[in-house]
């Protein structure tokens, strides 16, 4: 009897997830959907303004907040990929014995620190480099958040990227090795190749998590709702325009619909990405073949 | 042959470099913390109250609420994770429902830590009418760090030796009581580090906390789970960026950060140790 309940209970823990999973998704999903009584999904998705508490007219076109989502992810994957890849190879092919056993650990510290403590960074000492450099008119801009965006997106990269290359079997760089290429040439040629699948996962759930990331790009970006084409003016990201909204709005009210509306759309961009990673990860195991 | 070594020094040399790079920018960070923040930290400065519209004083309230929050967390997503855990390992069959477990997990850890916010909201303050507080606040928390949790305590699990199992059914102990005595107990390190990290983790969390927990100043001490409360990591944002003399409190402010990443980093240091030394004795 005691078994039985035991594993009862064990059964229902881990049936758990899927209820959560369900529930997220069916909350944001009836609240966001409500908006769409007044707002049409065209002016939603296509709409140029994002000016909710107009009080002449309210508008709710979410182009401005997919841009500077778009804009700070696009510079953090421009660096954080190849800077990522290149750590994960220098950690699992090149690096000696002591230098991985440093490397590693900071990279793990390098993911531990909180956002806000990033995004802090970013305000006080990244800006003033970055105006220093450029001498921009808006010191908080899509480019400081993009490179703080960057800086936290490495460690997704480096370790997931690392185990795929480190699980790339030993016979294949001996057999390239022994027909006489190099030990570059066989990371260029073999190795890398080889773990393709296991990287390109890896970079996915950085843009995942890059798309997601609230507190710095907040902190960083200067948050103004407008399209400019400009990196070095300031953006407002999705998830910042939530975490920015949310503790104002009136409850039940357009607004608090629109701002679930814009938490599905998150929530919808990450699940592609995050399920991608997942698909091609059960495909090619995590051994990189 | 020399210009195939050449270019083989030359890249080797780019990517040690780049590696180089990103450990000088954690050190020039935390540099950046150390020397502006060092000045403010006392005992005062942790055991008291703000005081002067958080101009002077203490952060005390913030990190007596970061602890609430985050053991509330943990108090839910440890069992549950653990339990999960525990039927996926050792008592589910490979088949369409775990299949579904498995990826509700991973999408579970992939959900934007706002997304959380925002649901936590929806739910516990307002659906269950919770309200801004610290059980609210917790839940969320939970919800957030149980992926964490699962994947830790599975991979755990994993790690235990089948003939563990096998020697104890063998012996006549029922599939709990194997579990019970001969797998948990060695899956413990590795459970461990991972709620560690989980810990760490939720500590450092802002975005959900400000949607469902947390006020921007509290004048006295949480007197419930149902009270609202302030907390290191919001206490950070709201100092940086909402404060009304955002110039005058910024010594504070590097003050605050300089804990939170102590904490933080400490509790991450603690995993890493205590997981090398979990592999180093490891022997069967």
């Amino acid at each position: 009897m005691k078994e039985f309940l035991i594993e009862k209970f064990l059964f229902a823990s881990s049936i758990f997830s899927i209820i959560v999973v369900t529930l997220i998704f069916l909350l944001l999903f009836s609240q966001g959907i409500l908006g769409f009584r007044e707002i049409s999904i065209i002016d939603f998705l296509f709409g140029q303004t994002w000016q909710p508490t107009s009080l002449v007219k309210a508008e709710f076109g979410t182009v401005p907040l997919v841009y500077g989502t778009a804009v700070v992810t696009s510079i953090a994957m421009a660096i954080s990929v190849p800077v990522g890849i290149a750590i994960a190879v220098y950690i699992a092919e090149i690096a000696n014995p002591i230098e991985k056993e440093i490397l590693k650990p900071i990279v793990e510290l390098l993911a531990g620190v909180p956002s806000v403590v990033y995004g802090f960074f970013a305000l006080v000492t990244l800006a003033t480099w970055i105006q220093q450099l450029t001498g921009t008119n808006s010191r908080l801009n899509a480019l400081n958040g993009g490179l703080i965006l960057a800086i936290m997106v490495i460690p997704t990269i480096v370790s997931l990227a690392e185990d795929a290359i480190s699980s790339v079997p030993r016979e294949y760089r001996e057999g390239s090795m022994a027909l006489g290429a190099s030990k570059w040439e066989t990371i260029k040629n073999v190795t890398v190749p080889s773990a393709a699948p296991g990287i390109l996962a890896a970079v996915l759930l950085g843009f995942g998590r890059a798309v997601g990331e609230t507190m710095a790009v907040l902190m960083a970006t200067g948050n103004a709702a407008v399209v400019n084409f400009n990196i070095l003016d300031s953006v407002r990201t999705m998830t910042a325009t939530i975490v920015i909204e949310t503790p104002e709005v009136a409850f039940g009210s357009l607004h608090y619909h629109a701002l679930f509306g814009v938490a599905l759309l998150l929530f919808l961009i990450t699940f592609v990405f995050n399920y991608m990673a997942g698909v091609i990860m059960r495909r090619y195991g995590r051994t990189g073949r | 042959m020399n210009k195939k070594l050449l270019k083989q020094t030359i890249f080797f040399q780019i990517f040690r470099m780049t590696s180089a790079l990103v450990i000088l920018f954690l050190f020039v960070m935390i540099w950046t913390f150390i020397s502006n923040g060092i000045g403010v930290i006392s005992w005062t400065f942790l055991t008291d109250m703000p005081k002067r519209g958080m101009t002077e004083g203490g952060i005390f309230p913030a990190i007596v609420g970061t602890v609430y929050l985050t053991l509330g967390a943990i108090v839910f997503a440890l069992p549950i994770g653990v339990a999960s855990a525990i039927y996926l390992v050792e008592y589910a069959h490979e088949g369409r429902l775990v299949r579904i477990i498995n990826s509700a997990i991973i999408n579970l850890a992939g959900v934007p830590s706002i997304v959380y916010g925002l649901f936590g909201f929806g739910i516990f303050v307002v659906f269950l009418n919770f309200g801004t507080s610290i059980l609210s606040g917790s839940l969320t928390l939970f919800i957030m760090i149980l992926p964490t949790i699962v994947s830790a305590s599975r991979e755990a699990l994993l790690g235990v030796p089948k003939s563990f199992r096998e020697g104890s059914l063998a012996l006549g102990a029922t599939k709990w009581q194997t579990i019970r005595h001969m797998v948990l107990p060695y899956a413990l390190p590795g459970i461990l580090t991972g709620a560690i990290l989980a810990v760490a983790r939720a500590a450092g969390e802002t975005a959900p906390i400000i949607l469902t927990a947390v006020f921007f100043f509290r004048p006295s001490l949480p007197r419930s789970i149902m009270d609202g409360t302030m907390a290191l990591a919001s206490h950070i944002y709201y100092m940086a960026t909402q404060h009304h003399a955002i110039n005058l409190v910024r010594p504070l402010t590097y003050g605050s950060v300089l804990v939170l990443l102590s904490i933080v980093l400490s509790l991450n240091i603690l995993a890493i140790v205590i997981r090398t030394r979990y592999r180093r004795r490891k022997n069967w």
